[in-house]
């Protein structure tokens, strides 16, 4: 039997995508928590927790070529100790029987959001930048953390091909993540006097830039950007959206109880990605496999209001 | 909220521009386009468009209100180049003025980039406004990249100590930082100095008081004899120097590159020792 590529958090926006690009050139293996609705038939899929024994009975009687790791949870609602254990825990895990069970290629998603805004930043962060958001904002431990697990093991396990991708905030039709859901808001908080350039990608660009990720010669971190970049202010001009701005010292006490009492979406810390730079350099993944997103930047902005397919 | 209102001072801050600078501005601004996205802003978030408006009030300070002398300004050469200058007058219209005269009387004319604390980028409306006309935060991953996609970039070595500093101190350079000198070795740039003439008298402070700045966040607190930080109309004359051409490791010790920093420094001096000389009338 042709060895199979798994892919972890399967049934997300990004995880069906990605699907549809590699359906019919691989073998795909899902796992994931939550079912696949419109599954093709020949995609062999697992209701599993990656946490669970069953996920390494898996990998020992599978032969696997890949692993594509993106059974990640973001819900700034869920405690933090579920967050923490399932997405640190699953990953390690992963990690771990891809080395036992000798798996040559190992992609992890990460994201662009590890560096975190602050008014510090450089104009364009590389892959050598500390990883500092969780210095103002405690919600992404577990993405760094992560990360950093990947990291030790690039470096732990030499003959697994591992990339980490790093990629901005993707967006696309039927996306749910907060850069998504802010710029579908009719009426979106800004901060007045803040207008920070903003890196966006589509979610096909994403999900391209993983099958990418599966050449042998990409190996290591990779920040990962699409079109370019483009002030807020003209985000919300190409969406036909008009901003209320608030005074930044009002808006962060405004927004941290508007969450509390389950008015808002957002913990006050996204703020800060409405209010300081978080621009990062895609210099290397664009040398290293040729990269060129397909989306242009008008597509990509307009892509959050799609119905999709 | 406020968009329409923005769209219409922008226009009219744009015929302003245009004539304060006369018909052939725009013509002399082709050569300052930058790759810019569909957006009309390029990966540091300079905008020209939002620049032609924005520099209006500038031009006009820079004609009628400062009238700025410009000596040497040809000396500047094309390419990647750091222009050091000396800081001076509590406000920073010195920066402000080296940007116009570049942009309105460079050979060819350049919309230079400078250096700004970091504390800016926290700041409403300064923050923007400082993005769309080309200032960047001044870490050194920025001045790299910057240098080495060809640009002028305005360095004030001697930062918020020259700036600060109180009235009985004019014209008298402060310490300069090392952070230039090591980026113009490393990225083999030249070094023009500039001398700014005139900065000193806008805004003559008696005090800084130090707590009051160190409560709002402010690098200074300066007391001047019109209170707010107005600056007065003092004549500016800016001087630009012969190109220097350092050279030796960037990683050298710092007693070294201090040797270095001094030539610099010594030809600042020069510069603006000339200016004082020649000076005839300080505000008339």
């Amino acid at each position: 039997m042709k060895p199979g590529v798994v892919i972890t958090g399967i049934s997300g926006n990004l995880g069906r995508t990605l699907t549809r690009l590699l359906h019919g050139r691989e073998r795909i293996i899902g796992i994931d928590r939550r079912p696949f609705p419109g599954r093709p038939p020949d995609v062999e899929m697992h209701e599993l927790d990656l946490r669970k024994k069953k996920v390494e009975d898996l990998f020992r009687r599978e032969n696997i070529r890949a692993v594509i790791h993106m059974g990640i949870l973001h819900d700034p609602r869920m405690s933090a100790a579920e967050h923490h254990s399932f997405n640190v825990v699953g990953t390690s895990r992963i990690l771990e029987f891809a080395a036992k069970y000798g798996v040559k290629k190992v992609v992890v998603l990460s994201s662009a959001n590890v560096y975190g805004p602050s008014p510090d930043n450089s104009n364009f962060i590389t892959e050598e930048a500390p990883l500092m958001a969780a210095s103002r904002f405690a919600g992404v431990r577990d993405l760094i953390e992560l990360d950093m697990l990947a990291h030790a093991f690039i470096w732990r396990h030499p003959e697994t091909r591992t990339v980490i991708l790093r990629p901005v905030h993707i967006v696309g039709p039927h996306i749910k993540n907060a850069p998504s859901n802010y710029l579908r808001l009719r009426r979106p908080m800004s901060l007045a006097g803040f207008d920070p350039l903003v890196q966006l990608i589509h979610v096909e660009d994403a999900a391209r830039a993983l099958v990418e990720a599966l050449r042998p010669e990409a190996r290591g971190v990779y920040n990962v950007v699409g079109p370019g970049v483009i002030p807020l202010s003209a985000l919300f001009r190409e969406l036909g959206q008009r901003p209320l701005p608030i005074p930044h010292p009002l808006a962060r006490p405004l927004l941290s109880r508007l969450f509390r009492y389950r008015l808002a979406h957002f913990p006050a810390e996204e703020l800060d990605h409405i209010q300081y730079l978080c621009i990062v350099d895609g210099t290397r993944w664009e040398q290293e496999v040729g990269w060129k997103p397909r989306h242009g930047m008008r597509e990509t902005v307009r892509s959050v209001l799609d119905e999709g397919p | 909220m406020f968009e329409p209102v923005e769209d219409v001072v922008r226009a009219g801050l744009r015929r302003w521009t245009e004539s304060l600078a006369g018909g052939d501005l725009e013509e002399r601004l082709r050569h300052v386009s930058r790759p810019e996205n569909e957006y009309g802003v390029d990966p540091f978030g300079f905008s020209l468009d939002y620049t032609l408006s924005a520099v209006a009030p500038l031009l006009w300070l820079y004609r009628h209100y400062h009238r700025v002398k410009v000596t040497g300004i040809e000396r500047v050469p094309p390419g990647r180049v750091l222009l050091v200058a000396n800081h001076s007058g509590q406000l920073p219209m010195d920066g402000a003025m080296i940007g116009v005269a570049m942009l309105v009387e460079g050979h060819p004319p350049r919309a230079i980039r400078s250096m700004v604390e970091r504390w800016v980028p926290s700041l409403p409306w300064v923050s923007t406004f400082m993005a769309r006309v080309g200032q960047v935060v001044g870490t050194p991953e920025n001045c790299r990249r910057l240098l080495s996609a060809g640009e002028a970039i305005l360095v004030f070595p001697e930062g918020a100590r020259g700036i600060s500093k109180p009235f009985s101190k004019r014209y008298q350079l402060q310490p300069f930082g090392l952070g230039f000198l090591r980026l113009a070795l490393e990225t083999d740039t030249p070094v023009v100095p500039v001398a700014v003439v005139g900065a000193e008298e806008q805004a003559p402070a008696f005090a800084n008081v130090r707590p009051l700045a160190r409560a709002l966040g402010f690098p200074a607190f300066p007391v001047t004899p019109t209170l707010l930080p107005i600056p007065l109309p003092s004549r500016y004359h800016l001087l630009f120097g012969e190109p220097m051409h350092l050279s030796g490791r960037p990683d050298d010790d710092d007693g070294v590159l201090e040797r270095k920093a001094e030539t610099v420094k010594a030809a600042v001096r020069a510069l603006l020792d000339r200016g004082l000389a020649e000076r005839r009338s300080i505000y008339f």
